[in-house]
């Protein structure tokens, strides 16, 4: 949290991928809390593949919508190329949750230009703390790519300055809501995804030592 | 999407809720009693009336274009009824026509008009400032810096309008249209209708009736200015810094309270009329003045006429929004100090200085997989020696790659004059190109038809490409008359474009119907077309895949052994087709080719059947579903 009591945490990924619903579960966690909250994207056109950045600032009382560069919390990247064009948000050192996905544009499928052959190590590079992990596959595995959402919430859980329990109740709630069908799967999901964050976490131990 | 979407019951009072700027209006419009709400789909505004639609006891439609929806809320607000109408930034410049007017008139029943300014261009085609209106207009305009501010001011701008007979401008920006942030809501309080009452010299504008309301147009412009001088919505913060005092309104507001706490701050919440006297006595207060508006200096040259000192525009950009990155280093730099290193010292106790972004590839907007306008785009970057004249929506996006297919755009409706244009102003050079123009079927209806009509009745030399995919796309798929459902998902009449553009006097021979996942059909009715010497309409008859007309069909699959790195396929631009390896080989010609064999991401294709069409070895066949779904990876 930086100084201002406000906690600045980025999602980042393309449309369609359920980058700002996922951000507003997260606010709606927030809020659960009594916290004042703001959340804001420019995604105009993101339905049509674009680049979705969603911004969500959270404390006792928030002013401006928008997290400046440097300044972010937390990112969270819902594809490996997204993370990477957005780690210069963090703050120095800060933490980088990954989906590994890789999804590819057309302006890259015809050559125009190049997908970036290792966003992990460019990331890390420039001196972050990455956690990656494939959250299309957990999804698949749970049997839903759409689960996928869950997932990434699931891997925010343990990095939040409140209990993972109260980000999982705004999940279910909002399921319960809507898709009630869906509750237990996505409840599946999140613990798949707090699973696969402190795996990679671990592995990154391993790594070091 | 509007056709989906159930009768909801409201949210009660005293509620906390997390809701976009528009949301909150539209919360809002609702606990007014409002009874008539009308709008154009355009990002940013679309959803107010999108969600004003769900609530009961309000009548809400989707008009044609935004010069329609002020009217019928004009009509209303005649009626007595309290009325609603909605419109991004370009949507005034429509609807201007009967705003100029209207203010002469003034309203009975309470008329807000919400604009929202595209600042920074998420999806528009210019950056313009609608604070202009109020000015030009002699309305009175609010101006909310976020969702509570937006529902409080809505509700305000219903009595205000009603106590003086006039409409109010409520100025969003993309920053307050989509930001979600905490709204308490609270009751409904139904508005009768007072009834229509016959006042010719007030509700019929000849120019002897006219005249005589411009002086009291006068008069309520200084009525307003005094008003706008108390109005708490003017308010002053004060603050211990005094080397800058701030001028702001809007999302820039709340950029100047995070970068600058502890200095004083006027805020422009009832913007226009320029509560001139207040920011005279606020300035007195400080050091220095800037005022921090996103867009035009309008508050800074009022400020200077009146001759009061301050800075704006010359220290701070003109474009995009004026977010605490821009605000903190023009403010040091006024002052002398060093610019702060990073993006703030205070949120960056390290000091380091602000990051720079990785170097990415563009993520540029694209069709969506499936989309019919992608066999169109596809014939048209086949053909040579033509120009494109394109208009507003998602088939603008045809300019773009790999189809580079459209050579014009401007506004709403506007490929239909420009073709004709091109026509007529051809050089001689130009005299065998061939000039087309690309519609969809709501930019059609909401502008295009007039001309094309001016294209049929001053022989023009054009062939229309019609594409109706019976939605406004690029906002969401909303309903529109050429949809046959209307914004509630209740049946209406269906345009029918093959009859409307006969009527017009389009020749029966000139005028087709073409499925556009029918490639060869598609690409022979064109390039037939475009050589006669006439005006030819080509209407495409395929649903936008995000509305529910679109009816998902089995996958494909490219089988990876016949697949010979053509490439062809990669040219329909479909999002779902990947490359997966290159390959550069020799051809017997001497030639050096580069193959691009690829993939099909199965569980992103809806079957379409538009890569199939151009692929010789026929490599792409139906996925075999009892088989995993394929994801593409690289």
């Amino acid at each position: 949290m930086s100084d201002s009591n406000v906690t600045n945490i980025l999602v980042v990924g393309i449309g369609g991928q359920g980058v700002m619903t996922a951000t507003e579960i997260l606010a709606e966690a927030a809020i659960a809390l009594g916290h004042d909250a703001k959340k804001t994207e420019v995604a105009g056109m993101a339905q049509r593949g674009g680049v979705v950045s969603s911004h969500l600032r959270f404390g006792p009382k928030v002013l401006s919508p928008q997290i400046m560069a440097g300044t972010a919390d937390l990112l969270v990247g819902f594809e490996a190329a997204e993370a990477m064009r957005w780690c210069h948000m963090l703050k120095p050192g800060g933490l980088v949750l990954m989906n590994t996905a890789r999804l590819v544009p057309p302006v890259v499928d015809i050559g125009l230009y190049e997908y970036p052959d290792d966003p992990i190590a460019e990331i890390k590079s420039r001196g972050y703390q990455v956690h990656a992990f494939d959250a299309m596959a957990i999804a698949m595995e749970l049997g839903d790519v759409r689960l996928g959402n869950t997932v990434m919430l699931g891997a925010m859980a343990d990095h939040l300055p409140f209990p993972p329990q109260v980000l999982l109740d705004a999940i279910l709630k909002r399921f319960s809501a809507r898709k009630p069908h869906m509750v237990e799967a996505n409840r599946k999901a999140f613990e798949a995804g707090r699973e696969a964050d402190k795996n990679s976490s671990k592995s990154k131990q391993t790594e070091a030592a | 999407m509007a056709a989906a979407m159930p009768q909801f019951v409201p949210q009660p009072a005293a509620s906390r809720l997390l809701l976009s700027g528009n949301e909150a209006v539209a919360r809002a419009v609702w606990e007014s009693g409002c009874r008539v709400a009308a709008a154009y789909p355009g990002t940013p505004s679309t959803e107010m009336l999108e969600v004003i639609s769900t609530y009961p006891d309000i009548y809400a439609e989707w008009s044609v274009n935004e010069k329609v929806s002020l009217e019928v809320a004009i009509g209303a607000a005649f009626a007595g009824s309290r009325s609603f109408c909605a419109m991004k930034h370009v949507g005034m410049n429509v609807a201007s026509d009967a705003l100029m007017t209207l203010t002469l008139t003034g309203v009975v029943g309470g008329l807000v008009i919400a604009i929202a300014d595209d600042v920074g261009l998420s999806s528009s085609q210019n950056e313009q400032d609608s604070r202009y209106w109020g000015r030009f207009a002699h309305l009175p305009m609010f101006e909310p810096a976020d969702s509570q501010e937006a529902y409080e001011m809505t509700k305000l701008a219903f009595d205000f309008s009603e106590k003086f007979q006039v409409p109010v401008i409520l100025r969003m920006t993309t920053r307050i249209n989509h930001v979600k942030a905490l709204v308490t809501v609270g009751e409904r309080v139904a508005h009768a209708a007072t009834g229509f009452k016959k006042e010719p010299a007030r509700w019929v504008m000849t120019p002897a009736g006219a005249s005589k309301r411009i002086p009291l147009m006068f008069e309520r412009d200084n009525a307003l200015r005094a008003e706008a001088e108390v109005s708490p919505l003017n308010l002053v913060e004060t603050g211990k810094d005094r080397r800058v005092g701030f001028v702001s309104s809007g999302p820039a507001w709340m950029h100047v309270r995070e970068s600058f706490p502890d200095a004083p701050a006027l805020k422009l919440g009832f913007s226009c009329p320029v509560p001139i006297e207040k920011i005279r006595a606020f300035a007195a207060t400080v050091d220095q003045l800037v005022v921090v508006e996103e867009v035009e200096p309008l508050v800074e040259m009022e400020l200077k006429a009146m001759g009061i000192e301050c800075h704006g525009k010359d220290i701070l950009p003109r474009q995009g929004e004026l977010a605490p990155n821009i605000l903190k280093p023009a403010i040091a730099k006024l002052l002398g100090e060093p610019e702060p290193q990073g993006a703030s010292q205070h949120m960056r106790p390290l000091g380091r200085a602000t990051p720079v972004p990785a170097s990415v590839f563009p993520r540029p907007p694209t069709m969506c997989v499936a989309c019919p306008h992608l066999g169109v785009y596809y014939t048209l970057s086949q053909l040579k020696n033509i120009t494109i004249s394109g208009d507003i929506g998602c088939y603008t996006l045809g300019a773009g790659h790999p189809w580079n297919a459209l050579d014009t755009t401007i506004s709403m409706g506007a490929s239909m004059g420009i073709a004709m244009g091109l026509d007529k102003g051809r050089s001689e050079a130009d005299k065998d190109k061939r000039i087309l123009a690309v519609i969809g079927d709501s930019t059609f209806l909401h502008m295009g038809m007039q001309g094309l009509l001016d294209i049929v009745y001053n022989g023009g030399n054009v062939t229309v490409m019609l594409l109706d995919n019976r939605a406004v796309g690029m906002t969401g798929g909303q309903a529109n008359p050429g949809s046959g459902k209307g914004i509630h998902g209740q049946e209406t009449p269906r345009v029918d474009f093959a009859k409307l553009v006969e009527s017009l006097g389009v020749k029966k021979e000139r005028i087709h119907v073409v499925d556009p996942y029918q490639l060869p059909v598609l690409f022979k009715t064109i390039r037939e077309e475009i050589k006669v010497p006439e005006v030819s309409v080509i209407i495409t008859d395929q649903p936008c895949v995000l509305i529910d007309d679109y009816k998902k069909q089995q996958p494909f699959e490219v089988i990876d052994d016949k697949c010979t790195g053509c490439g062809n396929c990669v040219d329909v631009g479909c999002p779902a087709i990947h490359v997966t390896r290159r390959e550069k080989v020799i051809k017997p010609s001497g030639k050096e080719v580069e193959l691009q064999f690829v993939n099909i991401e199965t569980t992103a294709c809806t079957g379409c059947g538009l890569c199939v069409q151009p692929c010789a070895p026929e490599a792409i066949v139906h996925a075999d579903l009892t088989k995993p779904m394929r994801l593409v990876r690289h």
